[in-house]
């Protein structure tokens, strides 16, 4: 009431309402209108709750009460289909699943790993300067690209070399990009495992940690457009996005998971939660229910899952695609472990003991998890996984020894593409290294490039 | 009787300057002067810089039914009027408000754009695009290259309200040109008046490379001119000879460029010298070759713009004309900028590059 007295006097009105509420404590008055501040909560309530609040239910309370985070609701539980061993919790779940399509995603990850392997002592070799192994996350990576349609476009962070393969990016391609020869579609302008394929819907990776996701944001918008000028459903496409739980540090994870909820985009946040951001681990990057606690937040649907189990990721990513069709973002958090090295410049030995890795793997290896699986329904044998494996280690092998011998694009390759056109100063400064390489070619590595 | 008239005069011009030190705005430290346009381009509308890009941006969308226009508070107008009545005609899913963060805007627009659709993004001061600085020099910039030309993000244009404004102070006044032109991969452009904003903006929207568009926010409403009505584009990269001269060569973009006019008047009348006075329009790429052919006939270079000058674009410039020009100068190659200060408030009046610290400089290049 203090605060009414200073209102001018052209507010009046409300002052005269406020005397109500003397009057209607009196029998004699029971038609007057409902208590001046009542009808201003009843107001402020309905503004709050339906501008302000996203049209929520919203209520006064007279308790003071800061709630501490954990108060605020449960943790999101982990979603999972089968346990350890390999076993569907619900065996109903299992019909969902064909043979065809289970031996396709086991072969991708045990692809996935080989290369990794070979790929990593390539790097030690000094064969190739760098390289970022996938181990531990297949699972992640194939179980949510098998739910995808191959259309929808993938953004990735780095470490999701997995998706790329179950569209049918060939190793040999890998090995092109890793080596930055003139077959690499990328034109070996970046360093390894920054992969891109306009064929496989798959956006050029690049090392800045984050900036792909409001990228993705922003072409599930360019889809919303188009999609709404299809008439068939199974034409329209939905974008998907992978980040580690470090990433989701990033402004750009905020601005992305804002801009999603608010534009309303057909977006799929998929995020790693893998423990480590390099040497930094999960309680040092964030203090609430990790990266599936945000989500609420910003009023998108969210789910955490059981990242070591395809079977979960499958079921969480197609129901998130189903709901994004819809123009609904949803976010994942796939729970899973780091097993091997942040990168070959990195020795996590450093700062995590060798135990909890070897915890890790001997308790929940993905590839050993599934197999099981797959060997229990007869679907797959110990031989059939020796033929696969050593199979598989003689493309990736021959690839290493085909994509070794190609030389390097042509010099001249390192002036195209910064812009459509070669401005003339480029084109000025493209010749000027031509004049020098004429006079000083004998100090530089031309025998390894294209003439 | 004509003694005291002038007095009277110069007592009533001291009073005008009190008044005018004592309000709160300094602005118009400049007299917009008019280009005229192209006959062959035909009928014209008088306009002034706001309505011009408004319906620029109507042109562009009109055009192209992929193009959306999205940004902080564009919705209804936008801040500065420059998106009204776009969203009545367009709809709320092309002309959309996003929420409010420049990172987001421009990480969004790149991704539109790496899918097919047309972006043009809106950054509200281009005081505040430096959030977005990583999306605009490591991603948008970098996209095409990077990819080996799979992707690219050609379709984003970035436009953002740039420059002196009377009181803008530190965070409503910046010229960040000088930032991204170290910065292979964008195209920088900032228009004089509206003439040059409409052939330049459309230019931009539907060029394959990412575009930042700087406004010179205080000819929004002051810079009037005839400008055409049907479309045309004026090419990025290309300088414009303004005023043709033949003893000094004077080179600026934006609003710098109506101060030097004023300055190139004020030798003119007042010592005989005959300025080349060029709008340079593109800082990234910048036409070369047009301010080396000013200046091998001038001999002198002058260069100006209200950045602060170290590393401002006038480095950029100067280095450039020093080696191309070097037997033809007569004369250490002048820069007159902004001081290497924040940009403050009250003193806005002494920290910009007026005409009075041109004029000193053009007199100090013939005089040298």
């Amino acid at each position: 009431m203090f605060v009414r007295r200073l209102i001018k006097p052209s507010y009046i009105p409300s002052l005269r309402a406020a005397s109500t509420v003397s009057r209607k404590s009196s029998p004699a008055n029971t038609q007057e209108q409902e208590p001046i501040s009542l009808l201003a909560d009843e107001f402020r309530l309905r503004e709050f709750g339906k501008k302000y609040l996203g049209d929520r239910k919203v209520a006064f309370t007279e308790q003071l009460v800061i709630k501490a985070w954990q108060a605020v609701s449960e943790p999101f539980p982990i979603y999972r289909v089968t346990n350890a061993e390999g076993e569907f919790l619900d065996t109903s779940l299992e019909k969902d699943f064909s043979k065809e399509m289970l031996v396709g995603i086991y072969k991708t990850m045990t692809k996935l790993n080989t290369l990794d392997k070979i790929m990593y002592d390539s790097q030690r070799q000094g064969r190739i300067s760098f390289y970022m192994t996938n181990f531990g996350e297949e699972a992640s990576h194939v179980g949510s690209a098998a739910a995808l349609d191959s259309k929808d476009l993938v953004y990735g962070q780095y470490r999701e070399a997995g998706v790329l393969l179950h569209r049918g990016f060939s190793i040999q391609q890998c090995m092109h990009q890793c080596y930055g020869n003139h077959l690499d579609w990328g034109k070996a302008k970046q360093m390894p495992v920054h992969y891109g394929s306009v064929e496989h819907n798959f956006v050029t990776i690049s090392s800045p940690l984050t900036t792909q996701m409001p990228q993705a944001v922003g072409s599930a918008y360019a889809y919303k457009l188009s999609n709404a000028k299809l008439e068939n459903e199974s034409d329209k496409r939905i974008v998907c996005v992978y980040f580690g739980d470090g990433a989701a540090s990033e402004g750009d994870a905020h601005a992305a998971f804002n801009f999603a909820a608010t534009l309303k985009c057909p977006v799929v946040f998929f995020c790693r939660n893998n423990g480590y951001a390099i040497s930094t681990p999960a309680s040092e990057q964030y203090s609430g229910d990790g990266i599936a606690g945000k989500g609420p937040g910003y009023g998108l649907h969210t789910v955490r899952v059981d990242g070591n189990d395809p079977f979960a990721v499958f079921n969480v990513t197609k129901e998130a695609r189903r709901l994004a069709l819809q123009n609904i973002p949803v976010l994942i958090e796939a729970m899973t472990y780091r097993l091997g090295h942040h990168s070959t410049s990195d020795d996590s030995t450093s700062y995590r003991s060798e135990a909890e890795v070897h915890q890790w793997t001997e308790k929940d290896f993905p590839i050993l998890r599934f197999r099981k699986y797959l060997q229990k329904k007869g679907w797959w044998s110990e031989q059939q996984d020796k033929d696969w494996l050593a199979q598989v280690r003689k493309e990736v092998l021959h690839s290493i020894g085909v994509a070794e011998k190609m030389p390097k694009p042509s010099v001249e390759e390192m002036f195209q593409d910064v812009y459509k056109e070669m401005p003339s100063e480029l084109v000025k400064q493209e010749k000027e290294l031509a004049e020098h390489l004429q006079q000083y070619g004998e100090h530089y590595p031309l025998e390894k490039f294209q003439k | 009787m004509a003694v005291q008239s002038s007095m009277m005069l110069n007592a009533m011009k001291q009073l005008w300057k009190s008044r005018n030190l004592f309000s709160q705005r300094f602005s118009s430290h400049f007299t917009f002067v008019p280009s005229v346009a192209d006959p062959s381009l035909g009928s014209t509308t008088k306009l002034n810089l706001c309505q011009t890009i408004n319906g620029a941006m109507h042109t562009a969308m009109e055009e192209d039914d992929t193009s959306v226009h999205f940004g902080e508070d564009v919705a209804f107008g936008g801040v500065f009027r420059c998106s009204v009545g776009l969203q009545d005609k367009f709809g709320k899913d092309r002309v959309f408000n996003t929420p409010l963060c420049e990172q987001g805007i421009v990480g969004f627009g790149i991704g539109l754009a790496v899918s097919g659709s047309t972006a043009i993004a809106e950054i509200q001061f281009s005081d505040y695009i430096l959030p977005a600085f990583d999306q605009i020099t490591n991603e948008a910039a970098k996209y095409r290259y990077r990819s080996g030309n799979l992707f690219n993000c050609g379709k984003l244009t970035i436009r953002t309200t740039w420059g002196a404004v009377g009181h803008g102070a530190l965070y409503h006044s910046q010229s960040p040109e000088a930032y991204f032109s170290h910065t292979p991969g964008l195209k920088i452009v900032v228009p004089r008046g509206p003439i040059q904003a409409k052939g330049l903006l459309l230019s931009c929207i539907e060029d394959p490379d990412p575009c930042l568009f700087f406004e010179p926010k205080v000819l929004y409403r002051n810079a009037v001119e005839e400008v055409p009505d049907k479309k045309y584009l004026i090419p990025i990269g290309q300088a414009e000879v303004v005023r043709e001269g033949i003893d000094v060569t004077v080179v600026g973009w934006g609003t710098q460029l109506h101060v030097l006019l004023e300055a190139a008047d004020m030798v003119k009348e007042q010592l005989g010298i005959s300025c080349e006075v060029i709008d340079l329009q593109s800082i990234l790429p910048w036409d070369l070759p047009c301010v080396a052919n000013s200046v091998s006939k001038t001999g002198r270079l002058l260069i100006s713009h209200e950045a602060p000058q170290t590393s401002g674009f006038a480095a950029e410039v100067a280095a450039s004309i020093q080696k191309e020009c070097f037997l033809n100068l007569e004369a250490p190659i002048a820069r007159v900028c902004g001081w290497d200060t924040p940009f403050p408030h009250v003193f806005e009046p002494f920290y910009l590059p007026t005409k009075w610290r041109c004029l000193e400089a053009i007199k100090n290049l013939v005089n040298y």
